[in-house]
């Protein structure tokens, strides 16, 4: 378990008259054993509070603390153990030509673990998958498999910290649920601290206590999962967040037609 | 409502494979009216395959089969790939899920919608321009005029989807096949992009196929759905009734969907029975 604080995150690419201000003074706690979703749309930001937070991005001013102890342009080694990321696109993040076995054993490898064995044989058991699963390649079997490998590989270090780049938008709904409830049972087990970023609200707002909504850089909105599901934001931005996620509203018909 | 752009029969699509044949879409019957047909299903059911037969896109070795699949009264399996250059683009069109991809990306947008305007009109390439402006404006692009110039890499993906559907509807087709059109996109711009489709259909009858897996988006958009699983229609609706479904695939589906309004600690998993896809396609007709 691990508590994250942002205190004015910048972030920005590019210098002078190519400066990109990607996120602009963001502050907010992810308090120890929390969930904290981050919503918005491409490009609000989302993603690169997560990268500023695993050190992928160059150039950011602020304070990023966990555990009460401030990041520096350098992490430590055991940063890397305590902090995890799972990816958006499963078809994407798994080497082809690498077996499950190879990408798990690799990732224990790097943390210098002994009981490499058992331990995969363990780390397959806690996402569902069976044995048989350990020496598939990645287009042998499933996108909510590859999604539960990818689990795996980032619960093998033993973090205290998932960060979950839209860990489900790739899926297809029924496989959404399985890999939803799998990351709460993980999260209970664990004890493990979500930092979950996705364009999704009723996925955030199932997984998630607290949500930041962001919109171009900043965090215009932090509100507790009650207020979401009350439909009681409050800011404009937000309602439309909402709204779009229920379904299609029909516009009234004194909207000015296009043909 | 009741006349028929789209009449299709029994249609199949199958593929070879090495270990025997694969049908992707198992002897599906639906018909379109001037309506907002919505088709749902998870990946593999068949609903991309659909469309892409519908406009001949399925290339050998596939192979297309129906006992009937007419636009307007004319077997579009029967024609040569001519008369299908004819429909393709012209009176029928498809937008695709991405517009990364569907864009020529060494081309510039203002080319790549006067070309499928000439190639189907011989219209002059002032004609074009003017027409590929207006399109762009009518998909509510900013300052067309240096959209037209601009190359695809310059544009949002929600742009990028609004430029494909001006190159879609220049020609004015009567049906439109939307696969996935805004599952790409920001839900505020998918809402656009949606108002934009919505109000093609009712100024000018368009026949639309909306082909998605977001069944509330579905259920708020179409007039009629038809939900596919493993190549076959399990069951169809009207939209605005989806939520009182009854086949169990798609009470599943809807189960397992979070909820923002309905908390529930666990999502349903669905569990899926061989029958189903046993089980006859249910007609889709009008």
């Amino acid at each position: 378990m691990s508590r994250i604080e942002f205190d004015k995150l910048n972030v920005w690419f590019g210098e002078e008259t190519d400066r990109v201000d990607a996120v602009k003074a963001a502050s907010f706690i992810v308090p120890t054993g929390g969930s904290f979703g981050l919503v918005g749309e491409s490009g609000s930001g989302k993603s690169t509070i997560l990268r500023a937070l695993v050190g992928l991005v160059p150039s950011w001013s602020g304070t990023i603390e966990v555990d009460g102890v401030a990041l520096g342009q350098r992490r430590p080694h055991s940063f890397f153990r305590d902090v995890q990321m799972v990816f958006q696109d499963p078809y994407a993040s798994l080497h082809p030509r690498h077996t499950v076995d190879a990408m798990l054993s690799e990732t224990l490898k790097l943390h210098r673990f002994k009981d490499i064995d058992t331990r995969i044989e363990k780390l397959l058991a806690d996402v569902g998958l069976g044995p048989e699963f350990r020496f598939r390649y990645p287009h042998q079997i499933s996108g909510g498999q590859r999604q539960r490998v990818a689990v795996a590989r980032a619960l093998a270090p033993e973090p205290s910290v998932l960060l979950l780049d839209e860990p489900t938008s790739a899926l297809d709904v029924s496989v959404q649920a399985e890999v939803l409830n799998l990351l709460q049972d993980l999260r209970e087990e664990h004890q493990l601290t979500y930092l979950m970023v996705s364009h999704n609200l009723a996925v955030v707002a199932h997984m998630c206590e607290h949500v930041a909504v962001m919109q171009n850089g900043e965090i215009i909105e932090v509100m507790g999962v009650e207020d979401m599901r009350a439909m009681s934001p409050a800011h404009e931005y937000t309602r439309r967040l909402l709204d779009a996620a229920i379904g299609y509203k029909r516009p009234s018909d004194d909207a000015e037609p296009v043909f | 409502m009741t006349e028929k752009l789209l009449d299709i029969e029994n249609l199949t699509v199958t593929f070879p494979t090495r270990s025997g044949d694969f049908d992707a879409v198992r002897g599906i019957s639906f018909s379109l009216g001037r309506e907002r047909l919505g088709i749902v299903g998870e990946s593999g059911s068949g609903k991309s395959m659909t469309g892409r037969a519908i406009l001949g896109l399925i290339r050998r070795p596939g192979r297309v089969t129906a006992d009937r699949l007419m636009l307007h009264g004319k077997d579009i399996l029967k024609m040569s790939e001519r008369e299908m250059q004819q429909v393709r683009g012209q009176r029928i069109s498809m937008v695709m899920q991405d517009p990364k991809f569907s864009l020529n990306p060494v081309v510039r947008v203002g080319e790549q919608i006067m070309e499928i305007y000439r190639f189907h009109t011989n219209a002059s390439r002032r004609a074009a321009w003017a027409k590929a402006v207006e399109m762009l404006d009518a998909v509510q692009i900013r300052d067309p005029e240096r959209v037209m110039r601009a190359f695809p890499h310059e544009m949002s993906g929600g742009m990028g989807q609004r430029i494909m559907i001006a190159m879609m509807l220049v020609t004015e087709p009567e049906i439109l096949i939307a696969d996935e059109p805004t599952s790409a996109l920001d839900v505020t711009v998918q809402t656009s992009v949606l108002a934009i489709l919505d109000r093609l259909v009712e100024a000018r009858g368009m026949g639309l196929i909306f082909i998605s897996h977001d069944l509330n988006l579905v259920s708020s958009f179409c007039d009629r759905v038809l939900i596919m699983y493993a190549g076959r229609i399990v069951e169809t609706c009207d939209a605005d009734k989806l939520h009182d479904a009854k086949h169990p695939y798609t009470r599943g589906l809807l189960n397992s969907l979070p909820r923002i309004d309905k908390p529930a600690r666990r999502l349903e998993a669905l569990n899926r029975d061989p029958a189903w896809s046993e089980a006859k396609s249910v007609s889709g007709h009008l």
